[in-house]
């Protein structure tokens, strides 16, 4: 147990450190240490487990489940600490570095260049996701729509979201 | 770029209210876009920040390790309430979603009723496609104003998604890129660069 324990934090904190560009980044070598490795879990058992944590509100913590049914709550502990601390810390001390250089001259022109890149990132994550989840001309609709109401209005995101599930399930599940 | 005074007109959150805000952020971000509720939350509904910190800080997270969300988090609850507000922020975000996890992971086993889930997460994802896109739209307004900033946006979309390029290896060409292309007009006499455009 608290080999386990100790695994999952060694093992969760190298993760969270090549986690570069969403959760999804570091998917392959997750499911090599988790699955191959450790045998924590099966593939099936990851992927589904992988895509709750998507669902799951907030940032997508499915390695916390894999603590959890590896090491019950000592290992979800440690898990969510291994994580989420080291990336966290990281971006305390750029962060704070940052605000301390943002009048330079370098940083200013690099944050300028570095700005389309991001917003490209962001768009292009929404692209890699909608082509899952966008499946016909239904889904593409409910996208479309959402996205409008939101662009024009001040709605709760959350609101949006759960119209969206209660579409869902009118569509596919009771259909 | 104009001076970023503007910041002060904001106003600067009781620690409390930050971590109750990033809270409530944690508890109903699901099926996806976390970066939209942040922005909902922190730039439409409270003012706490505008779109140009927002985007700064969007960027710095999405080029260090580690989750976007927990990273923007970390940021903006320093810059708007110092460490405590940091620790507070990242706290708020991941409590919710690491709890149901846990949950989740205690009792994965069980097969039950999935049938019902996956079908509202068949509804649940194109509507976060929405709503991820009409926050790119509103964060990228800028950039998507500027023929040289939206071909910039363009390529890092066309090398990951159609060429599939590494991210860390996009972040850094397309960045290089953008680095030179600024200097370049820079030196061209600021005829390009005078234009930031604003709304």
């Amino acid at each position: 147990m608290i080999d386990d324990v100790l695994a999952l934090g060694r093992v969760f904190a190298y993760l969270s450190l090549i986690t570069l560009g969403g959760g999804i980044a570091a998917y392959p070598e997750l499911n090599n240490l988790a699955v191959d490795a450790h045998g924590w879990l099966t593939a099936a058992q990851l992927d589904y487990l992988f895509g709750v944590g998507q669902a799951a509100p907030g940032p997508n913590l499915v390695s916390v489940a894999i603590g959890a049914a590896t090491a019950g709550l000592p290992g979800a502990l440690v898990v969510l600490i291994a994580f989420v601390g080291p990336p966290a810390l990281l971006a305390f001390v750029v962060g704070r570095t940052w605000a301390r250089l943002r009048t330079r001259r370098w940083v200013v022109s690099l944050q300028r260049a570095l700005t389309p890149v991001s917003i490209g990132l962001l768009l292009a994550g929404c692209l890699s996701f909608a082509k899952g989840a966008i499946t016909g001309w239904m889904t593409f609709t409910l996208a479309a729509i959402v996205f409008l109401v939101v662009l024009r209005t001040r709605v709760n995101p959350a609101l949006m979201l759960l119209a969206g599930a209660a579409a869902g399930i009118l569509a596919f599940a009771v259909a | 770029m104009r001076s970023t005074a503007t910041n002060d007109a904001t106003h600067t959150p009781h620690v409390l209210e930050l971590f109750a805000a990033f809270l409530l952020i944690g508890a109903t971000s699901f099926g996806g876009g976390v970066i939209a509720h942040l922005r909902s939350s922190l730039v439409v509904k409270h003012r706490w920040t505008d779109d140009e910190t927002f985007v700064e800080m969007l960027t710095i997270s999405q080029t260090l390790p580690g989750l976007k969300a927990v990273n923007l988090a970390m940021l903006l609850g320093d810059r708007l309430r110092g460490t405590l507000g940091a620790v507070v922020a990242v706290a708020g975000i991941c409590l919710p979603g690491a709890a149901l996890m846990y949950a989740v992971g205690v009792m994965y086993h069980i097969e039950r009723d999935r049938r019902l889930v996956v079908a509202a997460l068949e509804g649940v994802a194109p509507a976060a496609v929405g709503l991820i896109l009409a926050t790119t739209v509103s964060l990228g307004r800028k950039s998507f104003a500027r023929l040289d900033d939206f071909v910039f946006v363009a390529l890092t979309v066309i090398c990951i998604n159609r060429l599939h390029v590494p991210m860390p290896r996009v972040l850094i060409g397309v960045g290089l890129l953008a680095v030179a292309w600024y200097a370049f007009l820079g030196r061209e006499g600021g005829k390009g660069s005078g234009g930031p455009q604003r709304d």
